[in-house]
């Protein structure tokens, strides 16, 4: 076991396998992503991204290969890993805000119960990251008041207020409406932008060419094509990469 | 029917008893089980099969032999003490293993990304179960835990037939056997006594639902 230190990757995925009964959805996937990189993950459904953001957590064990966050491999069940998961953020397709909870005591839980910090700071805290998203005047409000837009975003300050090394989103757009992803894209944009490490599983090619630094496509649970976005979405080197990406830019 | 009235203080006393039975093997029987349930939803494998064989031997076994084993059995393995609190742990036993399930089934109709993304922010199993999961299941729960208490408070007369002493049941039982009362009015004041109990139990029930359906 190695200490943090600043020459590892923030994540390095080795020769990962994962199964899902006779279902092989991760084949091997080896991946470093250095500190400050923002990595789009594209692929078809299917092809594993969700799987392998999900792992990265351990919200998916794996079942052979290595995970390591910021130099340390993922710890078994236990305190450990929650202490990590405490410095990874994640933010899900379905927002999953906790529905009895108002958005500010959502974004106040973790850092009080996890952190131990008093509740007056965290309360100042949170209201400064719902400021940041947009909605401070919604603190008071329950999930279920709150459009998609807005508790996606709900949910990335929640995620941010751990202060987190590492951003993991799955699909953070996928569950809304059309006019409220650009809000969600907004946020992600400019965290990008003040260097937080952050692996996006996303179908926004808008936002892969804007924010990312790298882009890795998946298809049927391998790392097919690692490369810039501007190489990616301009000369892919694969037939399934072209194939993927005739289906989505032609409409 | 001037039984009930002639032996009011009696009927009182066992009221009372009855009461203080349900008391304690309703607040041990929701704790315990709800533990139980934690045990059964846990990560940690031997913990889930603790919590298995637990609801496996109290929800199969009659409560009469659960009662039976507290009254005689523990005596017999060292552990000594006063019939009323062998007559409420046997309660509290048996009635765990089912306020486990309900509360599993609460915990069960929870959405799994409620659990998830309690852990994704660093919250630990149990942490993430009494601050996240058990709130929220706490709305299904009420109407089958409520059925759960209700039958345990109509239990607790065959707790009271082991000697306790002096409850309700016992009341019924001194009045016509040793007494020689006619047994009908005599055990109308026993169902009073269960109803005064378990009706408001009911209403209180009822109330607990509507609070916890607003507070969302």
């Amino acid at each position: 076991m190695t200490e943090p230190n600043t020459t590892a990757p923030m994540i390095r995925l080795a020769a990962v396998d994962k199964f899902f009964g006779p279902l092989h959805v991760l084949k091997q996937i080896t991946l470093d992503v250095p500190r400050g990189q923002v990595v789009v993950v594209l692929g078809p459904s299917g092809s594993g991204k969700s799987t392998l953001c999900r792992a990265i957590n351990r919200l998916e064990p794996i079942d052979a290969g290595r995970i390591e966050v910021d130099g340390s491999p993922l710890p078994a069940e236990g305190k450990d890993l929650a202490r990590l998961r405490a410095e990874v953020g994640m933010v899900f397709q379905s927002f999953n805000l906790f529905a009895h909870k108002t958005i500010l005591e959502n974004v106040t839980l973790a850092p009080v119960k996890v952190r131990k910090l008093p509740v007056a700071q965290a309360r100042k805290t949170a209201l400064e990251l719902l400021e940041r998203v947009g909605i401070a005047n919604q603190a008071d409000k329950y999930p279920a008041q709150l459009s998609g837009g807005q508790q996606q975003r709900a949910a990335i300050a929640r995620a941010l207020a751990m202060r987190p090394k590492v951003m993991l989103f799955d699909e953070p757009t996928s569950a809304l409406d059309p006019e409220m992803v650009q809000e969600v894209l907004d946020v992600m944009t400019a965290l990008a932008a003040d260097g937080m490490t952050m692996l996006v599983v996303t179908h926004e090619m808008g936002f892969a060419r804007k924010a990312a630094h790298r882009v890795i496509f998946m298809s049927d649970g391998e790392v097919v094509e690692d490369s810039t976005p501007s190489e990616f979405f301009t000369a892919p080197k694969s037939g399934r990469a072209k194939d993927f990406l005739g289906k989505i830019l032609t409409h | 029917m001037n039984v009930i009235i002639d032996n009011f203080p009696l009927y009182l006393n066992g009221f009372l008893q009855t009461l203080r039975i349900c008391a304690f093997a309703a607040l041990g029987s929701l704790v315990l089980g709800t533990v139980i349930a934690g045990f059964r939803v846990s990560p940690v494998p031997p913990l889930r099969w603790v919590g298995t064989a637990w609801v496996t031997v109290f929800r199969n076994c009659p409560l009469t032999v659960v009662l039976f084993f507290c009254a005689f059995g523990l005596p017999e393995i060292g552990v000594n003490g006063a019939y009323f609190w062998f007559g409420v742990t046997g309660l509290v036993l048996y009635t765990s293993a089912f306020v486990c399930e309900a509360v599993r089934s609460g915990i069960n109709s929870v959405p799994a990304g409620q659990a998830e993304a309690a852990r994704a922010v660093g919250l630990t199993f149990s942490q993430s179960l009494s601050s996240v999961v058990l709130p929220q299941a706490l709305r299904t729960v009420v109407p089958p835990l409520g059925s759960v208490v209700i039958a345990m408070i109509k239990n607790s007369a065959i707790a009271g037939a082991f000697g306790i002493g002096g409850d309700l049941f016992a009341v019924g039982d001194t009045l016509t056997s040793a007494r020689g009362e006619a047994a009908l009015p005599v055990l109308l004041g026993v169902v009073i006594g269960y109803l005064v109990i378990t009706i408001p139990s009911g209403l209180l029930l009822a109330w607990l639902e509507r609070k916890v359906a607003i507070a969302r």
